[in-house]
């Protein structure tokens, strides 16, 4: 029964293995394609992480404002 | 600057050229080419965020010439707020720079003389903000900060101008093979490709703007 078992892991580690030579399929799909996205997605994430800085930045002043 | 501050036509320019460049930039067919397939579109979205750097950083150390010559603090915080804006402009250009090279170039560094360059001009815009961080005096900091602006900014158009076009690079335009001369033959790249430019930077000024805006009434509430 083990050995089934351990023969069936190693088939099924086997494909995966297999299907892993190929990395990143889905980035080298359809053109590339994908890795436009993720660049856009990559600035605009930086861009609202800068409008997170910026809206405590503002928070914090009218925070002083306030104290005043 | 101030000039910027005050009106507003050209927020919905830039909002309109970045709508087209993201539908267009997606959209438009471009060219056919070996192992940059579609990732050639990257060019409207990876290159402008140098393009944009290199303007912000360019509109920091005129307000520094300001500075230094009027002493007036506005320009201080123009210049300073400017450079934070085009320092994220940059890490978001070398950011995307290295996933593009990791599909087109096969690593995400390869040690190509332009992205060395380009990593070195960070640092040294980097070492801006920690000499301005650590100075306490405010006319001090705001003098020596302006100075140091001048400085690296002469020191980034040799870094990303003159050295990688000296030697062999993989980017476009340095060692041999001329700037956009590949995107030369297609006009439909540079007709998303300039207002993606003109975009980007303009929402960068709009940032800019903001901070500043902050950071002068963070001032006059000090001074008060």
């Amino acid at each position: 029964m083990l050995r089934y078992i351990i023969v069936a892991i190693l088939v099924l580690l086997s494909q995966s293995t297999h299907a892993q030579v190929e990395m990143a399929d889905n980035f080298r799909g359809e053109g590339k394609i994908y890795v436009v996205i993720a660049v856009i997605l990559i600035i605009m994430a930086g861009f609202f992480y800068l409008l997170f800085k910026l809206d405590k930045r503002a928070k914090q002043l009218e925070k002083e404002i306030e104290e005043k | 600057m101030d000039y910027l501050l005050k009106k507003d036509w050209w927020k919905w320019f830039c909002i309109a050229l970045l709508t087209y460049t993201i539908v267009a930039g997606l959209l438009v067919p471009v060219p056919r080419l070996n192992i940059l397939n579609e990732t050639i579109r990257v060019l409207h979205f990876h290159v402008p965020m140098w393009f944009g750097m290199i303007f912000l950083f360019m509109a920091s150390v005129i307000h520094a010439v300001k500075y230094l010559r009027s002493g007036n603090n506005n320009s201080d915080a123009f210049s300073s707020e400017l450079a934070s804006i085009g320092l994220y402009f940059g890490v978001f250009g070398i950011l995307s720079g290295m996933l593009w090279a990791r599909f087109a170039w096969g690593e995400f560094w390869s040690n190509d003389p332009k992205q060395n360059a380009a990593a070195i001009s960070l640092l040294i815009y980097l070492a801006y903000f920690v000499l301005r961080g650590s100075l306490q005096d405010q006319q001090q900091r705001s003098r020596i900060s302006a100075v140091y602006n001048i400085f690296a900014f002469s020191l980034m158009i040799p870094l990303l101008f003159i050295l990688p076009r000296m030697t062999d690079s993989l980017h476009p335009g340095n060692g041999g093979n001329p700037a956009l001369s590949i995107y030369d033959t297609n006009s439909t790249l540079k007709a998303v490709f300039y207002p993606a430019v003109i975009g980007w930077t303009l929402l960068g000024f709009w940032i800019a703007s903001i901070a500043s805006r902050i950071s002068l009434t963070k001032q006059k509430l000090e001074d008060a």
